[in-house]
């Protein structure tokens, strides 16, 4: 009799010193439906399925696949067994081509050699069959996350995987992309994969999945058809009490103009122009949005306004001081706060303790420093006020930051910034990858400078928050501002538009 | 007609000190482009020298054997330098240590236990006498009486033969074969690679001791070629110069070649500048210091930039995120 569950977890148990990261799971998945497992980070939605595919074996439990009761000991088991992994981290070999990524430790032979052509003809069997197109040629350097995610499922599908486990594959997207993950997923399912989408984001599990369980602390909370439910009850489920979608902010109250950006341009890496002749202002009292596609100059915009990138021509002025180009720490001390786009490698250092964390804007200054000293005492001091205003959980200020979870490492760098009473505050994608809890956190906390007269800029790649959060929205294409917006008054597709390079009001199809 | 024979000579000459330096920068090669620093090729080639020496010694005295010596010195020295390398596989991939500190380490330790064993081997001699039998040069049949051409490439010792084959196979099996492939993906992305089931630790060990064998090959084709004896100065930091060729050459097996053999011609221009006199007009120093000017300048990146592979002196933890 053939059994309708391609996946049963039962009674999962994993601890870890400290933790209990599952705790009795219970998991059926049936085939060929998109299965979301829902649950803030630290969960223990991550834990579950590094047990499925075999990095972590469960101290109790039993797995099941297709009917069969088996014991995964290692990837490659789960491998054999029909099991892939889309990692949120892409594994993939950056100089070599989207061909050998595929094939690698599962090489066709011919002799001793390796058989590329052999590898061609399944690749382009398993592209056509799923509408998965990639070049197989290209590096995955010239290519875009959106295509390096095929290759990534690509590479499951040519291993025979029938069971799909996908890790917050949206993470990295940009909304485009995401529309087209959905439709490759779709076709996965009809085509008889099952898929487990592990995310947090309600909006997806709405649009795609047809059953979701959710995860709370470890264990399950529900596990119900997505048609039956509604975003809210999730949310509820997921954080445990009910969660406001719609952020309460009141009315803003501009004032003077803070930042005034000039004609500016400036090179990214490679030295291809990035900003083109940008042009803008943030007045006191709003925030203000960027969005754009990822790759139109954004990231050289944040950079030359923090100092850590050079201007080639134009100026920036801050209360009418001209301050392009100078050093990031003169500018900081122009009253610039700055949440950088990745905490780890940017916004903390990592091996540092939660107070070192918190004065690395101001350590050399005093009450921090005196005769060339550093003063332990004012720096703990001060971190211990700051961990209890910001609720940030960490055992004590003496703990590495790298021990804190994504989002109290978050709080530390915004808790840092803050605390320096800036004029400006620059935050690039200030709640990417943290849970619903402390995406509420740092949201309250960005209106919180807004209403205390702050020019706040905000750059997102998620368009809902630049949506809910801003006051006023910069779309960015090319390098330059080409539409400056009032978010009550636009939508998703008039911003998608002047995104992709379209104007307003025109319906033209641009590359 | 007498420039043409100084070429001759000179690609010759060329050929026999880049040989070593060709074994060497294959050692680095793989060890590198699995992840590892190798820094120890110094120390490898020192082990190898010795064990070539030492073994073709014994068995010419007291064994008695002839031609063969060398050739079982060799083989020796091969399983030497593999078992030498191992605390460097250890060290860098299982303790995950300084892949660097762990090579001067191995470095230090080779010419203190090379000069020791030799002295406890032979009565207190800080050195091996003069070998009796060593590699004499192969005359490749026809080719070799092709004038000029013939004695300047075809007439050479049989580990530059084997020196420049493995070029080849090593070229073959980086870029043909699956091995290859997973080789340099344990070398750019290891957690790439371990997530399709590739045993990264293995690699990195094989790859490793590999890395000991090559170099200490090079090390005894110093000793049973160009010295024909064992001292403390018979590598001289040559395997210093393999690092520098491998960097020249971008990690990569044929251009690492070219790169060994253009530091080869550096020190072959001693050898027949003192041949045919000019080092009267030169002093004898400045043309010693040649290769050496060279590397120096080749490794502070003087020569365009070095592409190295990606996790190259990353330890890798498992399970790490």
């Amino acid at each position: 009799m053939p059994n309708e569950f391609a996946v049963e977890m039962k009674g999962i148990a994993k601890r870890f010193p400290g933790i209990v990261a599952n705790d009795d799971i219970h998991l059926q998945v049936r085939k060929g439906e998109i299965h979301a497992l829902l649950g803030e980070n630290g969960a223990g939605k991550t834990t579950l399925m590094n047990i499925l595919f075999g990095l972590y074996q469960p101290d109790e439990g039993e797995i099941r696949i297709h009917g069969q009761t088996v014991k995964i000991t290692d990837p490659k088991k789960a491998i054999d067994l029909g099991i892939g992994m889309i990692h949120q981290h892409f594994m993939l070999v950056e100089p070599y081509t989207v061909l050998q990524n595929i094939i690698l430790g599962a090489e066709p032979r011919r002799g001793v050699m390796i058989s590329y052509k052999k590898a061609l003809a399944r690749i382009g069997e398993l592209s056509d069959k799923y509408g998965l197109h990639v070049d197989p040629h290209r590096t995955i350097r010239e290519i875009s996350v959106g295509m390096q995610q095929r290759v990534e499922i690509l590479k499951t599908l040519y291993r025979g995987a029938d069971i799909l486990i996908f890790d917050e594959p949206t993470a990295v997207l940009t909304p485009q992309e995401i529309q087209e993950l959905m439709a490759i997923m779709r076709k996965l399912a009809d085509e008889g994969k099952t898929i487990i989408l592990i995310t947090h984001k309600l909006k997806e599990i709405m649009a795609i999945a047809d059953r979701v369980t959710i995860i709370r602390r470890g264990r399950v909370v529900d596990s119900l058809p997505v048609r039956d439910t509604t975003a809210e009850e999730l949310a509820a489920k997921m954080v445990g009490r009910n969660v406001s979608f719609v952020i309460e902010k009141k009315e803003a109250q501009p004032g003077e103009t803070i930042l005034e950006i000039d004609n500016l341009t400036a090179f990214d890496d490679r030295g291809c122009q990035a900003l083109r002749g940008l042009s803008l202002e943030v007045r006191s009292g709003e925030i203000l949005g960027i969005a754009g596609v990822e790759g139109n100059g954004q990231r050289e915009l944040i950079e030359v306004l923090t100092g850590l990138r050079k201007a080639s021509s134009g100026e920036i002025r801050l209360r009418g001081r001209a301050v392009q180009n100078e050093s990031p720490r003169r500018i900081a001390e122009a009253k610039v706060g700055y949440i950088p786009e990745d905490r780890q490698k940017r916004g903390l250092v990592l091996d540092f303790c939660v107070g070192e964390n918190l004065v690395l804007k101001n350590y050399y200054a005093p009450p921090f420093c005196k005769r060339g000293l550093l003063r332990y005492d004012e720096i703990f001091g001060h971190a211990a006020g700051l961990i209890g205003e910001y609720d940030i959980r960490t055992p004590d200020e003496k703990t590495p930051a790298r021990a804190l979870s994504g989002g109290n490492q978050q709080k530390v760098i915004v808790a840092r910034e803050v605390a320096c009473e800036p004029d400006l505050l620059i935050a690039t994608q200030p709640t990417r990858g943290l849970d619903v809890g402390a995406i509420e956190f740092i949201h309250r906390k960005l209106i919180e400078q807004r209403d205390k007269g702050k020019a706040v800029l905000l750059y997102s790649l998620e368009l809902d928050e630049i949506l809910n959060l801003s006051d006023r929205i910069a779309v960015m294409y090319e390098g330059r501002i080409v539409g400056i917006l009032d978010p009550r008054k636009t939508n998703e597709q008039e911003i998608g538009l002047l995104m992709s390079g379209g104007h307003k009001g025109e319906r033209e199809e641009t590359a | 007609m007498a420039v043409l024979q100084v070429a001759s000579d000179l690609i010759q000459t060329t050929i026999v000190f880049a040989t070593a330096l060709v074994f060497a920068m294959l050692g680095g090669l793989i060890s590198e482009r699995s992840g590892v620093v190798n820094i120890a090729l110094e120390g490898m080639m020192m082990v190898g020298a010795f064990t070539a020496a030492i073994v073709t010694y014994f068995l010419e005295t007291n064994a008695g054997l002839g031609g063969s010596a060398p050739w079982i010195g060799f083989v020796c020295a091969i399983a030497a330098g593999a078992v030498f390398a191992l605390p460097h596989a250890a060290a860098s991939v299982t303790f995950r240590a300084d892949q660097v500190v762990s090579g001067v380490a191995l470095n230090l330790l080779a010419a203190g236990a090379t000069i020791y064993l030799c002295k406890m081997l032979l009565n207190g001699a800080a050195q091996t006498p003069t070998l009796k039998h060593v590699f004499s040069k192969w005359a490749v049949p026809a080719l070799s009486d092709i004038p000029y051409l013939g004695p300047a490439l075809f007439v050479a010792y049989p580990t530059s033969y084997i020196a420049f084959l493995l070029v080849a196979v090593m070229a073959f099996v980086l870029y043909k074969t699956p091995a290859g492939l997973r080789l340099r993906a344990v070398g750019e992305h290891p957690k790439a690679a371990d997530s399709v089931a590739i045993n990264v630790y293995r690699v990195r060990y094989a790859a490793v001791m590999i890395s000991g064998a090559l170099a200490a090959m090079g090390g005894a084709t110093i000793a049973l070629t160009t010295t024909s004896n064992f001292s403390h100065n018979t590598i001289s930091g040559q395997g210093f110069i393999a690092l520098a060729a491998l960097i020249f050459g971008k990690w990569r097996p044929v251009a690492g070649m070219f790169a060994a053999l253009f530091f080869g011609i550096a020190s072959a221009l001693k050898s027949v500048f003192q041949v045919y006199g000019i080092t009267n007009y030169i002093p004898v120093d400045f043309i010693y210091m040649f290769p050496y000017i060279l590397t120096v300048l080749v490794l502070a990146g003087f020569v365009g930039r070095a592409v190295a592979p990606g996790a190259v002196g990353k330890p890798y933890r498992k399970g790490e995120r």
